[in-house]
């Protein structure tokens, strides 16, 4: 029996988007968009400013819901249900695909009540099991040594980098199925932006991860796949290296090396 | 020296100045009032001011001890009403008052209660209280003290709230955490300190109100603690015994004035200092 050689285009699609218009009020920000999120790989969007890539990943856990006027029509697929359906229980769906945003969000609690925020919300843990889940957590985002000694201390007290860490350990410690970035590095230092970029090569090993980002290097450094978006429009999808190296389309090419964005 | 350069400094330097005139204007009355009080205050200061009870009229000594135990009755009982009320819904205002019609009715009321005159808010809870039991009480005082107080719980707790960012709440909805938890857990624990002050402030507020208690709690001689009848409180003492002619009355309402007064200082120290914590960015 011959084995099946697996290649790229046969892994696990986590999500497959199709057809997706997202509107803010009357004007529409997402034309006609249609693309598969592999599993367990890192899926980059990139594009200049406006160009709908952010929102793009809001859609991905129904973020825009908490804003009335902002509204999304085609289909995002996600373990076999289209997760714009009025029905989704969005709390449900947001548990599964967890988000870290831009700019660090620590919670006005301990560094360990914000790391056990999001896993109380779903799961009854002794206290011991809930230790060790801060732990794993802390140091599946590498910031364990950092702070294990001011797990009571407020999270408003660590600097810029470790506080972005703790936001991404605290979105991985609800063991979501995938994880949204949306540019978590744009307002760190070089260091701390090298420390998260390891992690996303890490958190990739068990989770599928999308991220948007400004960083052309990130994106090729980081992404196993690459979207490139321009005026709401997905211009070409692709694997990284092909995007980066042979874009199909001039646009692309332009954007990529700097004559336009 | 550039010329542009002088001219802004001295735009500065009469900028600066005028700020503090005014600043001193204000600091300069309240100075005065408070060295006035410690002075004329300090000598109705003793012990029997917590043990005796207000003297009859034309007998020696006295203290403040039934008015002391009356504004603390009302004023803690105003305050545990006005609290939970307040913040609840100060909370409902800031989570759904976006084009919600009946949450701008709610601020827009409660911007006219912050303003109205405290003796209507009296002579409101006799007509609709007072009146209909036929007679004072303590609790009618707290029910006067607790329409001012709450107000002023509702707007702070509003204000407070609105300064929490989205991006602090999407990243607890991001989590998957039902809004009640996000709006409790994280928005008004982000804010705790504001909040706490504006309670602090109200109580501050409630505890040198004269007028509403003049038609509701009236005053009384006597030690009582049953708020189902009139109760002495330190406003009321004050306005008669400032007024009335005997030494020992005046010397009690100076003293009753040291009290109030001081309190409240302290109160918005305390909510300026210990309560005062980093804001979220």
């Amino acid at each position: 029996m011959p084995i099946p050689i697996p290649t790229v285009s046969q892994k696990n699609k986590t999500i497959e988007i199709s057809g997706l218009n997202f509107f803010y009020g009357k004007t529409q920000s997402l034309t006609n968009v249609s693309l598969d999120i592999h599993e367990k790989q890192v899926t980059a969007f990139i594009g200049p400013s406006g160009c709908g890539k952010s929102t793009l990943l809001r859609t991905l856990n129904r973020m825009y819901d908490l804003y009335p006027g902002q509204r999304a029509e085609g289909s995002i697929m996600y373990r076999g249900r289209n997760i714009l359906d009025p029905g989704q229980d969005v709390n449900m769906l947001r548990a599964k695909v967890g988000m870290v945003f831009q700019k660090p969000t620590p919670f006005p609690m301990s560094v360990y009540d914000n790391i056990a925020f999001g896993v109380r919300l779903y799961e009854d843990l002794s206290k011991g099991e809930m230790d060790e889940r801060v732990e794993w957590a802390l140091k599946k985002a590498a910031l364990w040594g950092e702070v294990k000694d001011k797990l009571t201390k407020s999270g408003l007290s660590l600097s810029g980098g470790q506080q972005q860490r703790l936001c991404i350990a605290r979105g991985v410690a609800v063991k979501p199925d995938v994880l949204l970035l949306d540019e978590p590095t744009s307002a760190l230092d070089p260091i701390s932006t090298a420390k998260v970029e390891e992690l996303i090569s890490e958190l990739k090993q068990d989770y599928t991860i999308t991220i948007v980002t400004h960083n052309m290097q990130q994106a090729a450094r980081c992404s196993d796949y690459t979207a490139y978006m321009y005026l709401g429009e997905l211009v070409e999808f692709g694997e990284t290296d092909q995007i980066f190296m042979n874009p199909a389309r001039k646009e692309t090419q332009d954007y990529i090396t700097g004559r336009f964005g | 020296m550039n010329p542009v350069y002088r001219k802004r400094l001295l735009v500065h330097r009469v900028g600066i100045a005028l700020s503090v005139f005014a600043m001193s204007i204000g600091l300069i009355f309240l100075l005065w009032i408070l060295t006035t009080l410690l002075i004329k205050g300090v000598d109705g200061l003793s012990l029997f001011l917590f043990t005796a009870d207000t003297p009859a009229p034309g007998s020696d000594g006295g203290g403040l001890r039934n008015a002391i135990l009356g504004s603390l009755m009302m004023v803690g009982l105003s305050t545990a009403v006005s609290t939970p009320i307040g913040i609840l819904a100060g909370i409902y205002l800031a989570e759904y008052g976006e084009g919600n019609w009946f949450a701008q009715v709610t601020r827009f009321v409660t911007d006219i209660m912050l303003s109205a005159p405290s003796i209507v808010i009296g002579l409101f809870v006799y007509a609709l209280y007072v009146a209909k039991v036929n007679h004072f009480s303590g609790y009618a005082g707290s029910i006067a003290l607790s329409l001012i107080a709450v107000p002023v719980v509702v707007r702070t707790t509003d204000n407070m709230l609105r300064l929490v960012p989205n991006s602090l709440l999407e990243a607890a909805f991001a989590l998957g955490a039902p809004r009640w938890k996000v709006a409790t857990m994280v928005r008004l624990r982000a804010v705790k300190a504001g909040v706490i002050t504006g309670v602090l402030l109200a109580l501050a507020r409630i505890a040198g109100e004269t007028a509403p208690l003049l038609f509701t709690a009236l005053n009384n001689q006597f030690f009582s603690a049953n708020m189902n009848a009139p109760m002495a409180n330190l406003p009321v003492v004050i306005y008669q015994f400032a007024m009335s002619p005997y030494d020992n009355w005046r010397e009690l309402a100076w003293a009753g004035a040291l009290i109030v007064t001081f309190t409240v200082l302290l109160l918005n120290i305390l909510s300026r200092t210990v309560f005062s914590q980093k804001t979220p960015n």
